[in-house]
């Protein structure tokens, strides 16, 4: 199991700590609930170092970067960011990724999940044709994720980097807590605002930008937390987990995905995803609220009121921010529509959902 | 973490408390603190007769979910109706308020094959 740069401190801190994507990473630290509120109503600081990271570039970066995503990563300009996801030649997705533009049409760093780093390396470096530089900086990379309304107002006072007024999907590169060459990113995970910040995990830069975000926060109820949480917020928001709700086997269409699938540019699976979209998907991603009591788990699979199986659940919890059971599923087109009745097969029980609009509300 | 005297305890982290042929069940403080916040205790077992080890339903944390195993044999006769809207209490106070249910006991000798506190302790250390 490898550690992050701060799994030290996540142990001395009293964090429940499991294995995640091959790191000894924090699941909890005070209880989810607390959590989840800190980060919803204030600010909370997630160690997600296990993240990858590659840098591409070169002339031929952003015509690989096109080649291989879904997004059209042609609209980037220096200090922008964007979502995407890197298609199979099935049209199932290898992962979803940001890509971020450190100069434009030669510099690229893309953020991929810690369980794909070698599958996705393995699957960009094959189509490489054109001999870009890549590195594969994952390992001397770490990230903390600020998140929750005040956590950007927390750290300002860290960096002379502007990034109170950093728009969504935009980031400043600078000297932050001390640590020079650190990349701070309007971009997050719980839908609550704040930033992430990236820097080389060399010399003591972890413990500085560790402490000096608490020192600052920790006086105005700044919290670490754990991935549970993570889950949780990102859940009510009805983002993607991969491996969840997105795999090989998936289309981005299929999940919602067609905003990040441009078909202004050729891309792997290109033909496939347009006939699809051409002809309808068979099955959708869609949000569902528990009607009568059950919380909907991965997996388990979901019945129209005839008992005819029409689709399964792809992650689900009890939301802590709405006091309610929510799931995300694939389903039959034909129940997909919101406002659809479903039932969720909970221990051989049929347990009443119906299809609500994502994010939940 | 708490482990009183007074109680039996299993493999699956419930306890349970005998009073002559009478028992009064639910989970351990180690099995409350590993689940977290729980959000739903689903027992529809009242009035059954189960077997040892038998699940008689099930608790839903926030992230997770747990089958309930019977202690010993026995007829389920009450659930507590107290968890329908305070489920956490099954954390705050997982051997008083936080109990699930109630049930007679067909065998006494069951009761002696359960650990006491020192040796679940011993389990969960």
């Amino acid at each position: 199991m490898k550690n992050t740069p701060f799994t030290q401190k996540h142990i001395e801190l009293g964090a429940k700590m499991a294995e995640f994507a091959g790191y000894n990473m924090p699941i909890s630290y005070s209880g989810i609930n607390e959590e989840h509120h800190n980060v919803r109503s204030n600010a909370g600081v997630f160690d997600v170092s296990h993240m990858g990271e590659f840098m591409l570039k070169g002339e031929g970066a952003l015509d690989l970067i096109q080649r291989v995503t879904s997004n059209d990563a042609s609209k980037l300009t220096v200090g922008k960011a964007q979502y995407s996801c890197l298609p199979n030649e099935q049209g199932g997705i290898v992962d979803d990724l940001l890509v971020y533009c450190i100069e434009e049409n030669k510099v690229y760093m893309l953020v991929v999940n810690a369980s794909n780093i070698e599958k996705d390396w393995n699957w960009i470096s094959k189509h490489n044709t054109g001999n870009v530089e890549m590195h594969n900086i994952s390992d001397k990379t770490g990230l903390l994720a600020v998140q929750g309304p005040k956590a950007v107002q927390y750290i300002q006072e860290l960096t002379d980097m502007d990034i109170a007024n950093l728009k969504y999907y935009t980031f400043a590169k600078g000297t932050f807590a001390g640590v020079e060459n650190v990349i701070v990113s309007a971009t997050g995970y719980t839908g609550a605002g704040g930033v992430e910040i990236y820097f080389e995990d060399k010399d003591d830069n972890a413990e500085k930008i560790w402490n000096e975000i608490f020192r600052v926060g920790t006086p105005q109820g700044l919290k670490p937390i754990g991935l549970a949480a993570r889950d949780t917020l990102r859940l009510e928001m009805g983002y993607c987990l991969y491996g969840n709700d997105i795999d090989d086997t998936t289309s981005p269409l299929e999940a919602g995905l067609g905003w990040i699938t441009k078909f202004t540019k050729d891309f792997t699976a290109r033909e496939i995803l347009e006939k699809q979209k051409a002809e309808g998907v068979s099955r959708k991603l869609v949000g569902l609220e528990m009607v009568d009591k059950g919380i909907p788990r991965h997996g388990y699979k979901i019945q129209n009121a005839a008992g005819e199986e029409i689709g399964y659940i792809t992650s689900g919890t009890q939301a802590p921010s709405l006091g309610k059971a929510i799931g995300i599923a694939y389903i039959r087109k034909d129940h997909a529509a919101e406002g659809s009745d479903v039932f969720v097969m909970i221990r051989d029980k049929a347990v009443k959902a119906h299809v609500v609009k994502i994010p939940f509300a | 973490m708490q482990f009183p005297e007074a109680l039996k305890y299993t493999k699956d982290h419930e306890w349970i408390k005998v009073e002559g042929n009478v028992a009064t069940v639910g989970i351990t403080d180690f099995a409350q603190r590993e689940l977290g916040d729980i959000v739903f205790v689903d027992i529809s077992a009242k009035g059954q007769s189960l077997g040892a080890n038998e699940i008689f339903g099930s608790v839903e944390a926030v992230k997770t979910v747990s089958d309930l195993y019977l202690p010993v044999s026995g007829t389920i006769t009450e659930v507590n109706p107290g968890l329908e809207s305070n489920p956490e209490e099954v954390n705050s106070d997982p051997y008083g308020n936080g109990w699930m249910i109630k049930m007679t006991i067909d065998n006494m000798a069951e009761v002696n094959d359960l650990m006491d506190a020192a040796a679940y302790q011993e389990l969960v250390g």
